[in-house]
């Protein structure tokens, strides 16, 4: 099975070329922020260097979200397009599952984190299994308070991963003491051959219309208008004429 | 064997409508699937630009697919892919681009970026080829400008709104009469049943260069209702309308008969959302048939943002050998060249 799999939920961007488990080429950029004109180029690049035509791929994971809105975006219209007009496999993990693919100690708890600002965290809880990350917390889009307090139930060593666990550090071991545990270097950072690999045991999107990127989160003005306007969604505003 | 026939896939997201066409030759709509968020924004009297990506990301393959579907074509026929790029709102540029970039990558075919302008004015190619030298007026709810075509593929500013687009006017005035985003059709209606009683502001009408501005006469506009509802007094909506729109018209027409003086085109073309407008449409009719110029209108179905317009300009500029590769990004204030002002 030849795999693209691909991350541009937040600053980084990072591409993968498998075949089954095997890395065929990969990498991942963290210096520059323009995904849309990068993300298509990178693909290019390493499916060329794995020696492949794009229509020699079988599936596309890619991370479907939370995240910077544009980033969510640049991914998931690649993986939804691609697999739609090649008629491949598509698959959408949770960008912060994506990141706790980097924890390997089974068992072990592991809070993937991403700034939000204004102290708001876009976060989850999952538990380290033999087949991969187990969610125990919803992803969703909170406080850093509100946070603290539904993790407060658990009584054990928590890591926290992501680059922005960086802004909270200090809070963050002050409230766990011991019990705070994060990771250093490459492991803060999203691997797309992680995520194709783990993309590769999950079930394929069956409507590739419907998949959109996970936002945890309304526009303002949709928010706004909920709130006059409580039980209606927004899809249906939207028709061909 | 080569497929002597240009068969292109065009997509437009530049702004709330996400569109995706297939386009024979340059001339022939085989498909043109247009999905419109005119009502999702309804809610928020105006354009939300996150609302409008979020839309374009939901609608993206569905168009897609229908379009195909509906001109009976595969994949393998096409012979490029195209793609609005600029200008436009960003977040919705991103989609259509990262689209036609999957697209073009997946099949190999060509990629062909589109300024939306040109796009606009392509529109009037299908029903006759544009002749050349050719003027445009092209006025919508994001734009509003004159463009120079000496010949075929060249396009250069003369002038464009120093503020507001004549269109973005419409909709705000829309608002304080009380009628839902986009304004633009129901004050045109009005405007046929109203008298031009206000006398507001034309502005620049008299400068010499063939730049607009809109929001002065806005302004007055307010003013002027908010005034009468101080006083309680009541003031006729449709003399509003008629005043209001006979002011757009003037300074539009204006201009733009100044600038066939300077560029004496073959043909004059009136392109854009706003070019619906029936009032500035039989305006034109009689001041261009007073000058010998070929006075050509966009279809009424193709004024409006459609990805049918794009995949015709698209087949013009590959022609003259316009692509891009997997690196383009959304150009949102993208611009033609200004023409050079050689006299004065
Ligand atoms: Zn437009």
């Amino acid at each position: 099975m030849k795999v693209l799999a691909l991350d541009t939920s937040n600053r980084p961007l990072s591409v993968s070329v498998l075949n089954y488990d095997k890395v065929l080429a990969t990498t991942t950029i963290t210096t520059q922020r323009k995904h849309a004109a990068y993300a298509m180029q990178t693909i290019e690049d390493l499916v060329k260097v794995a020696k492949l035509k794009p229509s020699d791929l079988d599936r596309v994971v890619v991370a479907q979200g939370p995240g910077s809105y544009t980033g969510l975006r640049v991914a998931v219209t690649i993986g939804k397009v691609l697999s739609d007009t090649l008629k491949i496999d598509l698959v959408g993990i949770s960008s912060l599952l994506a990141l706790s693919l980097n924890v390997e100690k089974e068992g072990q708890l592991v809070a993937p984190t991403f700034d939000a600002r204004n102290d708001i965290l876009f976060t989850g809880l999952y538990r380290i299994t033999s087949n991969g990350p187990k969610s125990v917390l919803p992803d969703q889009h909170i406080s850093f308070e509100e946070w603290l307090k539904q993790l407060d139930q658990f009584d054990e060593s928590i890591v926290f991963v992501g680059e922005d666990v960086a802004n909270f550090k200090a809070r963050l071991q002050a409230h766990f003491g011991t019990n705070f545990k994060s990771v250093v270097g490459i492991d803060n950072l999203p691997q797309a051959a992680r995520i194709g690999i783990y993309g590769e045991q999950q079930r394929p999107v069956s409507d590739i219309d419907t998949f959109v990127p996970d936002y945890l989160r309304l526009t303002q003005a949709e928010s706004d208008w909920q709130k006059l306007h409580p039980g209606e969604g927004h899809e249906s505003y939207v028709e061909q004429v | 064997m080569k497929n002597e026939n240009s068969l292109i896939l065009s997509f437009e997201t530049s702004c709330d409508e996400t569109s995706v066409a297939v386009i024979k030759n340059g001339k022939e709509i085989l498909s043109n699937i247009v999905a419109t968020q005119i009502k999702s924004h309804q809610r928020f009297g105006g354009v939300v630009p996150e609302v409008a990506s979020r839309h374009h990301i939901e609608q993206i393959t569905i168009c897609l697919n229908d379009a195909l579907q509906k001109a009976g074509v595969t994949y393998s026929d096409l012979t490029g892919v195209a793609i609005t790029y600029g200008p436009g709102l960003v977040g919705s540029l991103l989609v259509g681009i990262t689209a036609a970039k999957v697209v073009a990558w997946a099949h190999q075919l060509p990629l062909i970026p589109v300024n939306h302008i040109a796009g606009h004015i392509y529109a009037t190619n299908f029903d006759h080829p544009i002749e050349f030298p050719a003027l445009a007026l092209v006025v919508s709810g994001g734009h509003t400008e004159l463009v120079w075509m000496p010949k075929e593929g060249e396009f250069k500013i003369i002038g464009e709104t120093r503020d507001d687009a004549a269109g973005e006017t419409y909709d705000k005035i829309g608002r304080v009469l009380g009628i839902n985003y986009p304004a633009g059709p129901q004050v045109d209606q009005m405007a046929h049943l109203g008298h031009d009683t206000f006398a507001f502001p034309r502005a620049m009408e008299k400068n010499d260069n063939f730049d607009f501005s809109f929001s002065g006469l806005k302004s007055a506009f307010i003013n002027t209702v908010h005034h009468a509802d101080q006083i309680n007094a009541t003031l006729d909506k449709n003399d509003l309308a008629t005043s209001f729109q006979q002011a757009v018209i003037d300074v539009l027409v204006s201009k733009a008969m100044r600038a066939l003086d300077k560029y004496p085109a073959k043909e004059f073309i009136l392109a854009g959302g706003v070019a619906a407008n029936r009032g500035l449409r039989e305006r034109l009719d009689q001041e261009l048939e007073k000058r010998d110029v070929e006075f050509v209108k966009a279809p009424l179905k193709l004024c409006g943002d459609n990805a049918a317009m794009i995949g015709a300009a698209a087949e013009m500029l590959q022609r003259h050998g316009a692509k891009a590769d997997m690196s383009l990004n959304a150009n949102p204030g993208l611009e033609f060249e200004w023409a050079e002002n050689e006299e004065e």
